[in-house]
């Protein structure tokens, strides 16, 4: 995908409104926001104050001088609305203290809702400066007639028009007057100079998230905490295969022993997000878990019963080995002819297993009807999709559902999915009373949207010199994307032969200048099927750089050469490598730039250490050719003799662009380097008869206090557009330690995560 | 029928003895800053205090419970302003906050009985509790900053 489509839909919105600063009718205040009339109407005033329209509101300004920003974006821990809000606050030049932030119920009106792929800061920051200073040039000329004098004699600060007199007055005032009145055409606004890095007061400012204070008290509402009058429990009988059972028939009478227990509902999902549903319902949750274990149900298990994780390996590397299937992704010169031609050639293959996402909130939904509304309070990264598949499950029109916005308990992807909203609403329309549904911890891992099993084959091929002049890379990997269903989202290969994935492929593009370079992306259908797969956090960064960054170290250390010299030379940023604007700027140059200091301020290469410890690079452009956050890493490890990797240290260097929260920037960091440290050493889980065979904590086993290496992390801001920062730090960890593995103890490891019986297998190797 | 004696209150449940504190507390009393994670003592969002002590609720039955004196994180001060919580906001701790709760209350119990506590004995008592967005380091400095903080007598930060 070269464009994402919250992009184009943005652009799409701005080109067809206007941007309108002015009273409403019925709100007592000042209104900025997109009109869908502007040409029926006069001014901002008139056209607000009909009200016979719907505007996107990005914000509000009280008579009190508050200043309210509605944000589209799910807060899951990213602190989003923090640096959305300074975006409009650093432009507005409105006083910290007078923002708020609030999240307003999905509507056609905002366009494409969807938060994930770290875009949320790079996308909108644009437009929310846009709409501030489109703001605070409205104060100002409503300022000046107030006070009498030249508008080009006043300025604006801290939410008053200041005068050069010394003479001001508050936004609040102006906004009780009821006189500031203006109009923006999208052209008007595209004119407008925003400020540039240094010119910033409070972008780039450490502010304190907004959404943190509710997260240490109790108060903090998540979908979970909902309650509604008359609601009852629901609690799914779970299929002992992921996908593809169905019911044939359900006993309950041991269930009816049950304190609290009401009925059952056994349906279809004609949404396909599931194939069948057998539901316990109960007073209050305790009960319905029990419920739901003593149904005795009799289950068609499908067609995926008999498969295995090692299944869709094979698969895998069946399907690669045919040079037949798959399209081509990524074709630079021509890699057959030149792999041929090579003087020195290296194959290996890279696997990822299937990873579970297990946010700490177990996925649920309070689901009810009213006055032919489906109120929906979930936490839900993917209103735009999951308000139509809750539709399509109850057959309503996607109109008559609100799916509530709620603080999510992690997200990672998994809250991309309505998979606790469609049974949730089949429930309640089935017993007819409100339903509030909650997986258990094991249902939540073994019925997750997985990371899918990857399987890539890499092959390079040096000249007499020892440099790389050919590099093939084919990933076969379940096609979350196209498991969606959302044609938008997928790309024309580059012979324009099909439609491909890009997100199992993304980051394969590298910023690297090899004259050969040929990247196909192949779909598992096997995965497809048994292991459906969905977005996890760093999507596929995650394995196309686990590959690429092993398999670089590993030529370089075939062709004799320094690592970091090998890289730094084919990071020369010219040609399709040289960047472009706004995000992009500098191209390939950048990576060097975070490698020298991620390499300098490890000492990697000149520190001394003793033997069985070392050190490894990883250097990479996640997430997306157009929206590449440079980030470099260094892990220092020892290996034990039985295999053990202890991992000292993680030094991470990442070139954001312009850091809009700086403090907010580096607990993203934090949290994704050890997402991927977690990735890297301790998670995976395996499909065994078509299930899954982890359930909870103590066999899917995340990251704990006790296994934090230390952290390093130097954030850059080279005072280029803000990058996003929620992913890319994950996919460097991987490679970077797997390099260490082999710098320390020469095992070469290529099958995540890097577990005690892999390394020592490699170090007998 | 049993008289739980929570955050100083005492409140009437008419739930089953064996019913899972945690869902005696979150649903039926609808005090929802206690989380539910696991379900199985493997993550320590639940994590209340009895008598004091940190304990799982989902491990904890309500006739249990209902011995001693339950304190959750809505009970751990009056104004929300534990050298803890005004710690864990200084630091900027969460994130997503689902386990958050939890790690307070976890580390509450430690400082009471250690106000000094090093970082391999934070990690001791915090290894039980998960956090999936990985704030593991701002959790550890938060608590060392509330420990000083308590030390020293200091009200606010």
């Amino acid at each position: 995908m070269t464009e994402t489509l919250a992009r184009k839909a943005t652009a799409r919105r701005v080109n067809r409104r206007q941007f309108l600063v002015g009273s409403m009718a019925t709100g007592a205040g000042l209104t900025c926001g997109f009109s869908l009339l502007p040409t029926l109407m006069g001014s901002a005033g008139e056209a607000l104050a009909a009200g016979n329209f719907s505007p996107t509101v990005w914000y509000t300004i009280d008579r009190g001088g508050i200043v309210t920003v509605h944000i589209t974006k799910s807060e899951m821990g990213q602190h989003v609305g923090t640096a959305l809000a300074q975006a409009v606050a650093e432009e507005l030049e409105a006083d910290w203290k007078d923002i708020r932030i609030d999240y307003p119920d999905p509507a056609e009106r905002w366009g494409l809702m969807v938060t994930g792929g770290s875009w949320s800061v790079n996308n909108s920051f644009d437009t929310l400066s846009r709409c501030g200073a489109a703001g605070r040039m409205a104060m100002i000329e409503a300022g000046a007639k107030a006070m009498g004098v030249p508008e080009g004699e006043c300025r604006a600060a801290s939410s008053r028009v200041v005068h050069k007199s010394g003479k001001s007055i508050s936004y609040a005032d102006l906004v009780s007057s009821g006189k500031v009145d203006k109009t923006y055409s999208p052209d008007d606004l595209k004119k407008i100079q925003l400020k540039k890095a240094g010119e910033y007061k409070i972008v780039g400012k450490p502010v304190p998230a907004l959404d943190i204070p509710a997260k240490t008290n109790g108060t903090a509402r998540y979908g979970m905490d909902m309650f509604v009058p008359g609601m009852v429990y629901a609690k799914i009988a779970r299929p002992p295969v992921r996908y593809g059972a169905k019911a044939t028939n359900v006993d309950d009478s041991e269930a009816k022993n049950i304190p609290g227990y009401q009925q059952f509902v056994s349906v279809a999902d004609p949404t396909g997000t599931a194939t069948h549903y057998v539901i316990a319902i109960a007073d209050n949750y305790p009960a319905a878990m029990a419920a739901a274990s003593a149904l005795k149900v009799e289950w068609d298990l499908g067609p995926n019963a008999g498969v295995s994780s090692d299944n869709i390996l094979d698969h895998a590397k069946q399907l690669t080995a045919d040079p037949a299937t798959g399209l081509s992704f990524w074709d630079i010169g021509d890699a057959g002819k030149a792999l041929a031609g090579a003087a020195t050639k290296l194959e290996a293959e890279y696997v990822t297993p299937l990873a579970v996402h297990a946010p700490l909130e177990p996925m649920n939904c309070v689901a009810f009807e009213r006055d032919g509304v489906w109120h929906i309070y979930s936490g839900s990264q993917f209103q735009t999709r999951s308000g139509p598949l809750v539709a399509a499950a109850v057959g309503a029109k996607p109109e008559q559902v609100l799916i509530h916005q709620v603080y999510l308990g992690g997200g990672f992807g998994r809250r991309l999915e309505a998979d606790a909203m469609v049974p949730a609403v089949l429930a309640a329309k089935a017993v007819g009373k409100p339903v509030k549904l909650i997986y258990s911890r094991e249902e939540d891992v073994q019925n997750d949207f997985f990371r899918t099993i990857t399987y890539q084959r890499m092959q390079g091929g040096l000249d007499a010199g020892g440099k790389l002049v050919v590099l093939t890379q084919d990933v076969c990997a379940a096609w979350a994307t196209k498991r969606w269903g959302i044609e938008a989202f997928l790309s024309d290969s580059t012979d324009k032969k099909g439609k491909l994935d890009s997100f199992s492929v993304n980051g394969a593009d590298s910023w690297y200048t090899i004259p050969n370079h040929h990247v196909r992306a192949i779909e598992n259908d096997l995965a497809q099927a048994a292991t459906p797969s969905g977005q996890f956090r760093s999507v596929a960064p995650a394995w196309t750089f686990w590959a690429v960054e092993s398999f670089v170290d590993e030529l370089a250390h075939k062709a004799n050469k320094d690592p970091v010299a090998f890289r730094l030379a084919m990071l020369d940023a010219t040609g399709r490598n040289a960047g472009t604007a706004p995000n992009s700027v500098g191209g390939a140059k950048r990576i060097a730039d975070v490698i020298k200091l991620a390499v300098e301020k490890s000492g990697y290469g000149k520190k001394q250490l003793p033997k069985g410890r070392a050190m490894g690079l990883a250097a990479v452009s996640s997430q997306e050719r157009n929206t590449p956050t440079w980030t470099a890493g260094v892990a220092e490890v020892s290996v034990a003799k039985d295999g053990t990797v202890k991992l000292h240290k993680m030094t991470i260097a990442i070139d954001v662009g312009t850091m809009v929260n700086p403090d907010g920037v580096r607990a993203q960091v934090e949290g994704a380097t050890l997402w991927g440290v977690s990735l890297a050493l301790y998670e995976q889980a395996s499909m065994k008869n078509g299930n899954i065979e982890q359930t909870n904590f103590d066999t899917y086993t995340p990251l704990r206090m006790s296994q934090v290496p230390e952290l390093d992390i130097h954030v850059i801001g080279t005072g280029n557009y803000p990058a996003g920062v929620g992913e890319p730090a994950v996919t460097v960890v991987a490679p970077a330690i797997a390099n260490a593995v082999y710098n320390a103890v020469g095992a070469r490891v290529r099958t995540l995560p890097l577990t005690p019986d892999k390394v020592a297998a490699a170090m007998k190797a | 029928m049993r008289i739980l004696t929570i955050n100083g209150f005492r409140r009437v449940v008419d739930m089953p003895d064996d019913t899972p504190l945690l869902w005696v507390v979150r649903e039926h009393l609808q005090m929802t800053g206690t989380k539910f994670g696991c379900g199985a003592g493997l993550c320590g969002a639940c994590t209340v205090h009895l008598n004091g002590e940190a304990v799982r609720s989902c491990q904890t039955s309500l006739a249990d419970a209902a011995e001693g004196e339950v304190t959750t994180i809505e009970g751990l001060d009056p104004r929300g302003q534990h050298p803890l919580q005004r710690a864990w906001i200084a630091e900027q701790v969460p994130q997503c906050g689902w386990c958050q709760s939890g790690q307070i209350m976890q580390a509450a119990s430690l400082l009471q009985k250690n106000p000094n506590p090093s970082d391999a004995q934070i990690v001791e008592a915090m290894d039980g509790n998960l956090c999936r967005c990985m704030t593991y380091v701002r959790i550890k400095k938060a608590i060392k900053r509330a420990a000083k903080d308590m030390r020293s007598g200091t009200k606010e930060i």
